[in-house]
């Protein structure tokens, strides 16, 4: 419980008003991990319906590093909501534990889960807000139930609206407000309790792109200003690319792959994981989709997709190394997290069946597309 | 009509407020705690006791059965318990309000049970406990569809009250009974009749305009 009482809202350390950054010493005082980390042993969920049970996760063990911007990513039903939910307990796992800052926390009592809950910030898709209270009374709410004095819950209101960017929008009603802005009193309800960890629950799927975007950028302000940990759940794997420094990809409540982003998605190793990068990656022209075989004929050729991280591909060497003359049918660098990654597609020429693996000396992921029959 | 009989009028229409407003009362004080105790209380509920829940669900629908003048005579003997007499005004707010607060807390439930689960869910997540989440969350946010279920049990009380003359309560519909029914007189049933239409509109006018300013935030 020393965590807890560190944490504790009353602690008048921590009411730094002048500036948003909390104290660090209320960062590191805990004992058993730095504030903000998040530890997953064996984590397991099972629901019961009438229609039988469902395993929504199967024994998740992952590790949220402090400061990171964590992305768990899925199909939907995966369990992405149901993992981000053991987090603060709005969720309890059938059996395994979920280790919160150093600190078990299947163990807290109705107390202690209120004051995780107080270090634990959450925004939804849907923005959750009371329609019949103001913006201000909306994001004064975390401190009020907390029994903070009134004197000190105005100035902290108006310093979380600030940096969210909803300084005039104190006194209206959230009706008033548009997606974006709706979303902006979330985080600010979530911040200012001064969490170590942000969860963020398809935060931006209700949102249109211009807005997905400006949310993103407070997301990894927050994150970079605060060193908040934050973790986010998303189906869209552009979110992903554009903030996350880590990612797990959960495929039918396990985990299929995890890592940084530039790794995972530079080249993924499971299928999940490319099922889902699938819309991202530049496709096959539809001309030659609709000619794709599986099985080799006499003067087909050979497509490959060739992806590699990091590195450019020296284009002399791919030819050197097929023996035969390659066509470059697409090509293109995607930047995720600063990290260029390069993907081509190649069509190469009556080439032999070991290609493959001569190509594979060059680095970089090869895919075997299928064959095109030369008819053109 | 005679001057007794504008009296009578006027004795009457305040015996009916007052029966209307005391049982209306008394439903609001029991039935909104029995509303947030039938939502809350289900096996996915904040206060979970979901055999309670089934036994509390069943005793308002059997009150709810129950006609109203067959409950003004069946509940006699609770009446003069509670009043220490079977007649007049004070004697008819017993079954009204007995009538009353299970219909008003079924409506005031359909409103509560309107509130989003994930409103619930956010106001866990900053840390409210469960008498927060009742005050800051369920009550607030119910309460537009809660004013117009109660100017809805407001109007069918208006209703009601009016056989509450069976039990000599007086009243707007006892007159028109006793003095327009049953001795044919036409002025005073039209005068009954309009005074009743008056107070159901203005009823309703208040009730709407209420709502309206709730649902304009």
């Amino acid at each position: 419980m020393l965590g807890l009482a560190f944490h504790g809202i009353h602690d008048p350390v921590r009411w730094d008003t002048a500036s948003a950054r909390p104290i660090p010493a209320a960062r590191t005082a805990t004992a058993g991990g730095a504030a903000g980390t998040v530890r997953f042993e064996a984590v397991s969920k099972t629901y019961r319906s009438a229609s039988g049970t469902v395993q929504a996760l199967d024994a998740i063990d992952l590790a949220i590093p402090a400061g990171t911007i964590f992305g768990i990513i899925g199909r939907s039903g995966a369990g992405k909501s149901s993992l981000l939910r053991t987090i603060n307990r709005l969720e309890e796992p059938t059996s395994g534990r979920v280790i919160v800052d150093g600190e078990p926390i299947e163990a807290l009592d109705a107390d202690g889960l209120v004051a995780l809950r107080r270090r634990i910030g959450m925004i939804f898709q849907h923005f959750n807000l009371l329609s019949a209270k103001t913006v201000r009374q909306n994001v004064a709410l975390p401190l009020a139930v907390a029994g903070v004095p009134k004197a000190e819950i105005g100035p902290r209101v108006d310093e979380v609206l600030r940096l969210v960017g909803l300084e005039g929008k104190a006194d209206v009603y959230p009706s008033r407000l548009s997606g974006g802005q709706k979303q902006r009193v979330g985080i600010a309800r979530a911040l200012v309790t001064r969490p170590a960890i942000l969860l963020c629950d398809e935060a931006t799927s209700a949102l249109d792109p211009e807005a997905t975007l400006a949310i993103l950028g407070l997301l990894r302000d927050i994150n970079r200003r605060l060193g908040i940990t934050i973790v986010l759940i998303t189906h869209e794997m552009s979110v992903i690319r554009e903030i996350c420094s880590d990612v797990v990809v959960l495929e039918r409540g396990r985990i299929a792959e995890t890592g940084p982003v530039w790794r995972v998605f530079g080249q993924p190793e499971h299928a999940a994981t490319r099922a889902l990068l699938e819309p991202l990656s530049r496709d096959l022209p539809e001309d030659l989709a609709a000619r794709l075989r599986s099985d080799r004929t006499a003067g087909a050729s050979l497509l490959l997709r060739i992806t590699c991280a990091g590195e450019a591909l020296d284009l002399a060497a791919l030819t050197g190394a097929a023996g035969a003359p390659v066509r470059l049918i697409q090509a293109g660098i995607d930047r995720i997290q600063g990290r260029a990654v390069g993907r081509m597609i190649v069509a190469i020429a009556g080439a032999a069946p070991e290609v493959e693996e001569r190509l594979r000396v060059l680095g970089g992921e090869i895919e075997r597309i299928g064959y095109v029959a030369a008819d053109d | 009509m005679s001057p007794q009989m504008i009296d009578r009028l006027w004795q009457a229409g305040l015996d009916t407020l007052v029966m209307v407003a005391a049982s209306a009362g008394i439903a609001v004080l029991v039935g909104l705690p029995l509303a947030l105790f039938l939502v809350t209380s289900g096996p996915r509920g904040i206060f979970p006791a979901p055999r309670t829940n089934r036994v509390i669900g069943t005793l308002v629908n059997g009150f709810r059965a129950v006609p109203f003048i067959v409950l003004l005579v069946a509940l006699i003997p609770f009446t003069r318990l509670v009043t220490g007499t079977t007649i007049g005004v004070w004697a008819a707010i017993v079954p009204l309000a007995v009538s009353a607060t299970p219909f008003f807390a079924r409506i005031a439930e359909v409103s509560l049970r309107e509130v989003d689960a994930g409103l619930i869910e956010a106001a866990q997540s900053i840390g409210c406990r469960r008498r927060h989440i009742l005050a800051h969350v369920l009550l607030p946010e119910a309460l537009p569809g809660i004013v117009a279920g109660f100017t809805i049990t407001l109007v069918s009380m208006i209703g009601a009250s009016a056989m509450a003359g069976a039990v000599g309560a007086g009243g707007l519909g006892d007159v028109a009974i006793r003095y327009g029914y049953q001795r044919f007189d036409t002025t005073v049933m039209t005068a009954v009749i309009a005074i009743l239409i008056a107070l159901v509109c203005l009823v309703q006018l208040a009730g709407d305009t209420a709502v309206r300013r709730l649902r304009a935030r």
